[in-house]
Parts: structure tokens; sequence; C-alpha cells
């Protein structure tokens, strides 16, 4: 208390700091730019009430290719981890060389890979039955980005397991647990809490990433987004669009915020 | 924290002096294309450009005297990239339309070709007709007339836009599409050509003024008033003293004028 009450009366004393200057001044700045973005949407209330209707399909869509692929993503990560965690040198080695490949190339390009690529060699999936899948811009970035996001879950998961401590696998197998079942009751559901906070960075990347399907035809919030840009050639079309990926994260970081409110509470002291 | 101060203040300031200044005025012009829309404008492997609008272009800065500088700009961007002055004029087959005019000023008309529908050459579509697209996938390049005639025309079928004409060949071929609308003057040279022989143009589209404006013209900024008269004249000088007619009959056996 008498510590608190001493440095605020250092603070009041060099109220005129430059860092403090800088940072009114920043401020500034950022209040301007977020009244010019309010001014803008109500000033205009007409025209962003139609973009609204098409953007809000577009998120729609952004929603359900990054839902999806999570899923696909949180399934196959699994095995992954586990296997880069393996003892074994084969499926370690495999699992390095899938997630060292999609972690160490840009999205952007493998989804033009699939997409492309994949594209030309379409009497071989014809055969095989699997054109339909090639064929369709939404689902050659469903598989794209559930590939992708696996490689990152499954490096998110394999640094959670190992970091849960050894005593806990120990103390199964005193217990006289069967390897099985001390990984999904013991060490899984510990890992899964640490997980938690990079998974949530995850789904954010995945949420702004998920913008490049739009180069591959796909009408998500980013395709939705150039469709109007380049009909009305305005610029506030970027702005909204910025606005609504922005809610999105928003509310995902809250909603994680709670989680993990929630899920550590037994850790609080 | 005076210099910082005076540093972000001089930066500011720098950063909208940037969008200021005249176009054209010591005798040199900076003309913005695509090149990637052959046979009009295409950017060769060397890094050269070549095509109807670029000699049509250079003919035009003879005809005016000035000296011209080509620069590259992706489609999506150029009218932005020309209103942040990258550049100071667009000669890149850009159709003259209401849309457009309300960002930037055009020039006379410098050609006018109608839209076409090609299709695979096994294909079951056999007229341009909506009844016969109907249900069917459309490819065309995304922020030109093209993609809108095929969204106001072609409102039964699935339209998906391609950031260049590139990538909705390689679509058509491979079967993803059923059929890409653009220019008929670029499908024909690109199914005449090696890389198009998967696919064949199956007719014209009627040109809708609306949709497809008066032809293509030269996009400048606004207010830009003297370069346009000057464009304007230098257009009807190579149209009289044929050298329009001569970079014509190089490309197309037809006046497209």
């Amino acid at each position: 208390m008498n510590h608190s009450a001493h440095s605020t009366y250092i603070a009041r004393d060099k109220i005129f700091t430059a860092a403090r200057l800088l940072g009114v001044f920043l401020l500034f700045l950022w209040a301007l730019l977020a009244a010019s973005a309010a001014y803008a949407v109500v000033s205009d209330y007409a025209t962003y009430g139609k973009y609204f209707a098409t953007f809000l399909r577009g998120a729609g869509t952004t929603l359900l290719l990054v839902g999806i692929s999570l899923l696909i993503g949180a399934v196959l990560s699994l095995p992954l981890a586990l296997a880069r965690n393996s003892n074994t040198l084969l499926p370690r080695f495999l699992a390095y060389c899938y997630v060292y490949f999609f972690r160490g190339t840009p999205l952007i390009a493998q989804t033009f890979l699939v997409y492309y690529g994949f594209g030309g060699f379409r009497e071989f999936f014809s055969t095989v039955h699997l054109w339909w899948l090639f064929r369709d811009p939404f689902y050659c970035a469903l598989l794209v980005f559930s590939l992708n996001t696996a490689a990152y879950q499954a490096e998110i998961l394999r640094g959670a397991i190992a970091s849960v401590p050894r005593g806990q696998t120990e103390a199964g197998r005193a217990m006289g647990l069967s390897p099985l079942m001390i990984f999904f009751k013991i060490t899984l559901p510990q890992a899964l809490i640490i997980a938690l906070r990079p998974y949530g960075n995850e789904i954010i990347i995945m949420i702004k990433g998920s913008a490049i399907a739009s180069i591959i035809t796909v009408f998500d919030l980013m395709g939705e987004t150039r469709r109007t840009f380049s009909r009305t050639f305005d610029y506030n079309t970027y702005l909204l669009a910025a606005l609504m990926y922005l809610v999105m994260v928003e509310t995902l970081r809250r909603v994680w915020v709670k989680l993990e409110q929630r899920l550590t509470r037994h850790l609080l002291r | 924290m005076k210099s910082t101060l005076s540093k972000l203040v001089t930066l500011v300031a720098s950063l909208s002096l940037i969008t200021t200044g005249s176009a054209f005025a010591d005798g040199h012009l900076r003309i913005g294309t695509e090149g990637a829309y052959p046979p009009f404008n295409n950017l060769n492997a060397d890094g050269s450009l070549t095509g109807f609008d670029i000699e049509i272009a250079q003919a035009l800065c003879d005809e005016m005297q000035v000296e011209c500088e080509f620069i590259t700009q992706d489609w999506d961007g150029i009218i932005p990239a020309l209103l942040a002055n990258k550049f100071d004029a667009i000669i890149a087959s850009m159709s003259i339309t209401e849309e457009r005019k309300k960002k930037v000023d055009f020039s006379e008309k410098y050609y006018n070709t109608p839209p076409a529908i090609a299709v695979a050459k096994n294909s079951s579509i056999t007229s341009a007709s909506v009844p016969d697209l109907a249900g069917k996938t459309i490819g065309a390049q995304g922020s030109t007339t093209h993609s809108n005639y095929a969204e106001e025309k072609f409102s039964q079928s699935e339209v998906r836009l391609y950031p260049t004409p590139d990538e909705y060949k390689l679509d058509l071929e491979n079967g993803r599409l059923d059929a890409v609308i653009d220019d008929v003057v670029v499908l024909s040279e690109w199914v005449n050509s090696d890389a198009g022989n998967c696919c064949k143009v199956v007719s014209t589209l009627p040109i809708d003024p609306v949709i497809n404006g008066e032809g293509a013209g030269i996009a400048l900024r606004k207010g830009e008033d003297e370069l346009r008269e000057k464009l304007n004249a230098a257009i009807k000088a190579i149209r009289a003293n044929g050298k329009y007619a001569e970079i014509n009959n190089k490309y197309f056996d037809f006046d497209v004028y």
C-alpha cells in the first residue's frame, strides 16, 4: 500500500516524460483512426448495410471452412503427435517430415500446389474416383487447411504431452494402469490444458489465413470483399471486412479466456 | 523527444505528399498495364512487354513526342495504383464503364470487341445461350466487364472469379469449369495456340453497352484534362496516318476499332 502510493507520487512528478508524450500521441492517432472508421460506417449506413449482408454470407463460409478443417486437423494431429514422440525411428521420421513440410512452406503455396497442381491430373483422380474432391475449390481449400493445421496442432500437442511431468506416468504405472489408460486418463487431459492457449492462437491464425481460399475462387469473407471492391473500388469494403475478422477473432479470444479460467480453476491458489 | 516528434510529423507530411504531383510534367509518361492478357498485353519470360495495347501505347507516345515507361501491375489493384500515382495512365484493354468513370477519367476508345464463350472441345454446350449454360460453372477474370456480364446475364450459372486469365484457362482445361467468358480476341488467340488446343470458342455474345461500356479506353486520374485531350488527338492521328492499321494488321485480320 505504502509502496504503491510512493510510485504514484513519482509518476505524477514526472508527468511529461518522453515515453508518456509518445504514448498519448500514439493513442490519439489510434483514436483518430477508430473515429474515422466509425464515421465512415455510420455516414454511409445504406451502402454498408448492403455490403454487410453479402459479407455475412462470406463470413459463414469462412467459419465453416475453418471449423471443419480444425476438426479434421485435430483428429489427424493425435496420431501425428504420438508418432513424433515415438521410440521407433520410421514413424518418428515420417511425422517429422510431414510437420517440417507443412510448417516450413507458405499456406498459399500449399493451396496453389493442391488446387492447380493436382488439377492437372484429372485422368488419374477420375480413375480413383476422387475428382469430386479436387474439382471443387471449397473441398481443395478444406483439404489443404486440414493438412496444414494438423501439422501445427501436432506440434502443439507433442510439446504439451512432453511437458507433462514423468512422475504422472510413473504414478499411473505404479498403480497398475495400462499404458493406454495412463495416456488417455492421465497424460492427455493434462497436456490439453497446457495446449489450450497455443490452440487458441492456432485457431486465430487459421481464421486469418483462410483468406487465401479467396484466391482459388472460394467466396469466403475475403472473396466477397474482393468481389465487392472490384465493383465499387471502395476501400471501405476492406475496412468492413477487417472489422468482421476482428469481431470473429475477439469473440474467440474472449471465449478462450473463459474456457481457460474454467478448466484451470483447480490450479488456482 | 523533439526530434522523434518532428521526424513523425515529417513522415506523415511526406506520406501525404506522395499522392500529389502532376502527371507528365517533364515529357515523361508512366503507363500502367497488366501484362497477363495476350494478345493485348503480355509480359514475356525475359521481362519485356508485347501486345496490341503496348504497341498502340508506344505509337501514341511517339505521336505526342513523350518518353514512355511501362509499369506492370496486377489487374485487381490497377485503378488504386493509378490513383496512388504509381503511374499516369492505364493502357490495358480497360473497358470504359460507368462504374469506373466514378473513379477515373477515360480517353476515347481505342478498340472495341465483343465478349465470347469458350468451352472444352468435347463439351455438350453448343451455344452461348442462357438455358444452355444454366447450372454450369462459368469462369471469368475478377474485376472485369466480363465477370460482371456473366454474373448479370447468366444468373442461373455458377460464376467463379480468377485473378488472371491464366488460372481460368487451367481450370477450363482440367474440367473444373464448363465454360469461360472473355474478350473474343483473347479467347480466339488462346484456342488457336498450342496451350489452348483443349478448347474452342462457341460464339460471341452481344455487347451490352451498360456492362461492356463503349470499348477499351485509356484510364487517367480525374482532372488530367490536358493529358486526355492529347491522348484523344493522338488516337485520331494514328487512326488517320495508318499507324493504327499497321499495328492492327499485325495482330488481327479485322479492324478492332
